[in-house]
């Protein structure tokens, strides 16, 4: 028995009304896009409020699976066995190999649901279920029927061939990447940040990346490993175009000229300033941050409108509301809390003050930056002009 | 300018070394237990590996066992010593200044019900014999020294340390960890009392994913892999035959004229130290001459974190370390700088660098200009330290 078929079943955009059939033709984009990393031809066709991958040669079915389970706006996969219709005890025969090989051990409660797209099948669908129903049971006696709950939904489709199915996988829900615009992600290399735009692609947005990198302070490896966390998210969200954008004079420079404790600050509202100048040229609506309300002296909720004042543009902050453990759980379950927690230093990690201000003053760090006026446009202007872009994740 | 000064973490494989490497594996790639002939010339490799590197020892073939490299080396000596040993105690002596390849190996047979005590050192790194000796129980039936301290280059007093043991007991097992010895000094194992003797390829300008651990004909060991049987049932698996071969050949290039090799790079090492001085606040941890190992230079360098500076180093193209390769996967500080005594602020600001045969005083000169043009700079802005 081979599974030559998915049954791609999506929930929120069902729900879209008049939009609804441009978020269907985005999931089924994002379907055919993931597909093609995976060896094996596929077709992508959308009936009757459904969409199905039909393999048209030999593929991988773990690869298959592992692509769908990744694309935003699946809300379950289904892998399917099509089977000739030969008439109806063939099926009967084709229905309890099914069930062999899927479940090996037959001490379940099941029920038969099917549903006739076919209307000249010479049986009404009650009559396939209850006649497949007691044919089981007799083939396997360690099952038995549960009418509300059944632990196996058997689902028997028929069409011009037949759909049998049993397995429901959890897709990662959200919606279609491409329906919602496009954000310009702040990625230091933590947890926090990979999560934070997971979250985002996952509501349907492409995702683009800033990061901030200050030889000799940081080092190559560090950028490696973000080079390394861009590509982990865009395993979900598509290609992620990384600016990678070199600010060590510029912390050199608010080094020698601001208060040390108003550091992390400073710095900060200049990364915002440089990512959405970054944003606006790539055509991003909004910013992302991984940041949460008090993790460190630089979220409190002062810093935070401290930083947020520089922008124009909406900052998503994702996972504000989340404690540490949250987000480690979602980067454990998306893949990148390995990649986070190696050990090499950020730009954030250096250059912090022992007692950083943790309820900056907004008017006292306006003060401090004017102490910049001399050089920053310039600093500013030369880092935004030699970031270096590279495309993380390629399909 | 590319200056590799990275050399006790791995070094390049000199060319007579790729050339039988890549013959064994192009050519000469039969499996060396095989019956055929082509298993008969693979196994001529690893043959004349085993006699080549006896020979620098002065001890027989047969007490030579190939392994990966110089971490399974350490683990078998003192898990399959320690295993093979156990009735007659479970005592081990070692040192405070181990690599991590002894010291969680030790931690290990700590679990099994082994108890371990560690010995302290002096700012040189040296142990005590007065110390060692009063350590020595009944129980005892394993010592492990390392020879050369992979960090500042403090060379173990091993001759003095082998005799103490056996006159002492001599059943007790004296295992020397090598790695950064082997190729650097005339090792006797008989006259030194070392029963094991772990060593590297990757040090000595051989393949990586090489090594071997001199096994005395006298000593009982059990092996820590099994399988089909060969290296006489002490390590099971397929001979790495091309990496044999290699590290055969490294190890006769560098023994050929080690004396030769030895006052180059002490020359070197001196000039390196000498023009330290001319670098404000730096402090050399390792010493002139042939008092510390010829091919490790520890300095500190104070108010820079020894991070920040190696990667100002890299954007010159100089490549040395922090502390330890190995430790350094793990930020935490330095064991053997903590237990010579390095002042706390210098821990993290320590860097290692590290001679091979193919540096020249010419990239030391580079070097030492480097660090004059970088502390200042960095220095300013506090060295990227995290507390000021």
């Amino acid at each position: 028995m081979r599974y030559q078929s998915f049954l791609i079943k999506y929930a929120e955009i069902g729900v879209k009304g008049k939009n609804r059939y441009m978020f269907e033709d985005a999931l089924v984009k994002q379907i055919r896009l993931a597909l093609q990393a995976v060896e094996g031809e596929f077709e992508v066709v959308k009936e009757t409020g459904r969409i199905y991958a039909n393999a048209l040669s030999d593929f991988e079915y773990e690869d298959a699976l592992a692509a769908l389970k990744r694309v935003f706006g699946v809300s379950a996969i289904c892998p399917l066995v099509q089977v000739e219709d030969l008439g109806f005890e063939e099926l009967k025969k084709q229905a309890a190999a099914y069930l062999d090989q899927v479940y090996p051990r037959k001490d379940f409660t099941f029920k038969v649901d099917a549903r006739r797209a076919n209307k000249q099948y010479p049986k009404t669908s009650e009559e396939i279920n209850r006649d497949l129903g007691e044919m089981l049971l007799e083939t396997f006696p360690g099952l038995s029927v549960d009418v509300h709950h059944p632990q196996v939904m058997l689902h028997v489709e028929v069409r011009s061939r037949i759909n049998l199915y049993s397995q429901v996988i959890p897709g990662p829900g959200g919606m279609p990447v491409g329906t919602n615009g496009r954000a310009m992600l702040l990625l230091s290399g933590g947890i926090d940040s990979p999560v934070a735009g997971y979250m985002i692609a996952k509501r349907g947005v492409v995702i683009e990346a800033v990061y901030f990198h200050a030889p000799p302070y940081t080092s190559e490896r560090a950028k490696e490993k973000v080079v390394e966390l861009a590509r982990l998210v865009s395993r979900y969200g598509g290609p992620i175009r990384l600016h990678i954008v070199n600010f060590t004079d510029i912390q050199l420079y608010i080094y020698d000229q601001c208060p040390h404790e108003e550091l992390t600050i400073i710095m900060r509202r200049y990364m915002m300033r440089i990512g959405e100048r970054i944003a606006r040229e790539q055509k991003c609506l909004g910013l992302i941050t991984g940041e949460s309300i008090g993790q460190v002296a630089s979220q409190t909720v002062q810093s935070l409108a401290a930083t947020d004042e520089v922008c124009t543009m909406p900052v998503f902050r994702p996972v504000i509301g989340f404690d540490k453990q949250e987000i480690v759980d979602i980067a454990e379950k998306i893949g990148t809390f390995e990649t986070s927690i190696q050990p090499f230093e950020d730009c954030c990690t250096i250059f912090v003050a022992k007692h950083p201000v943790t309820r900056p003053d907004i008017r006292k760090i306006r003060h401090s930056e004017g102490k910049l006026a001399e050089r920053i446009d310039q600093l500013v202007e030369t880092a935004v002009e030699t970031a270096e872009v590279v495309d993380c994740g390629r399909r | 300018m590319e200056v590799y000064l990275d050399n006790a973490a791995t070094t390049r494989v000199m060319e007579p070394v790729r050339k039988i490497v890549v013959k064994a594996m192009t050519e000469d790639y039969g499996n060396p237990s095989a019956k055929h002939k082509k298993g008969m010339e693979a196994e001529h490799y690893i043959k004349e590996a085993r006699a080549a590197i006896a020979k620098t020892l002065r001890v027989e073939d047969k007490e030579i066992l190939f392994t990966s490299g110089g971490t399974e080396s350490n683990n078998m000596a003192l898990i399959g010593g320690a295993l093979a040993n156990w009735r007659a105690g479970k005592h081990i002596i070692s040192t405070r200044i181990e690599h991590a390849s002894v010291y969680q190996p030790l931690t290990y047979l700590e679990g099994q019900g082994f108890e371990v005590t560690y010995l302290g050192v002096d700012g040189d790194g040296h142990i005590s014999l007065n110390e060692l000796e009063q350590a020595i129980r009944p129980d005892t039936v394993l010592v492990s020294v390392m020879y050369v301290n992979n960090e500042i280059g403090a060379v173990e007093p091993i001759e003095e340390i082998g005799r103490l043991v056996k006159a002492k007991d001599p059943k007790i097992l004296f295992h020397v960890d090598g790695i950064q010895a082997y190729g650097k000094y005339e090792i006797r194992p008989k006259r030194e009392g070392i029963d094991l003797l772990s060593a590297s390829g990757h040090k000595i300008h051989g393949p990586k994913g090489t090594g071997f651990l001199y096994i005395d004909e006298k000593s009982k060991i059990k092996p820590i892999i099994y399988g089909g049987g060969q290296q006489r049932g002490l390590r099971s698996g397929t001979e790495n035959v091309p990496g044999v071969a290699g590290l055969g050949v490294a190890a006769q290039e560098i023994y050929r004229d080690l004396s030769g090799y030895i006052d180059r790079m002490v020359r070197l090492k001196d000039h390196l130290i000498d023009r330290m001085e001319e670098v404000e606040g730096a402090v050399v941890n390792s010493k002139r001459g042939l008092k510390s190992a010829p091919q490790i230079i520890s300095v500190s360098f104070a108010g820079v974190r020894s991070e920040v500076l190696l990667h100002a180093l890299e954007e010159r193209g100089i490549y040395v370390s922090s502390g330890s390769a190995c430790s350094s996967h793990h930020p935490a500080l330095s064991g053997t700088l903590k237990a010579v005594g390095i002042k706390k602020e210098l821990l993290d600001s320590t860097l290692r660098f590290s001679l091979g045969i193919y540096n020249t005083e010419e990239e030391l000169d580079y070097t030492i200009q480097a660090l004059k043009e970088l502390l200042p700079m960095l220095r300013r802005y506090g060295g990227g330290s995290r507390h000021r």
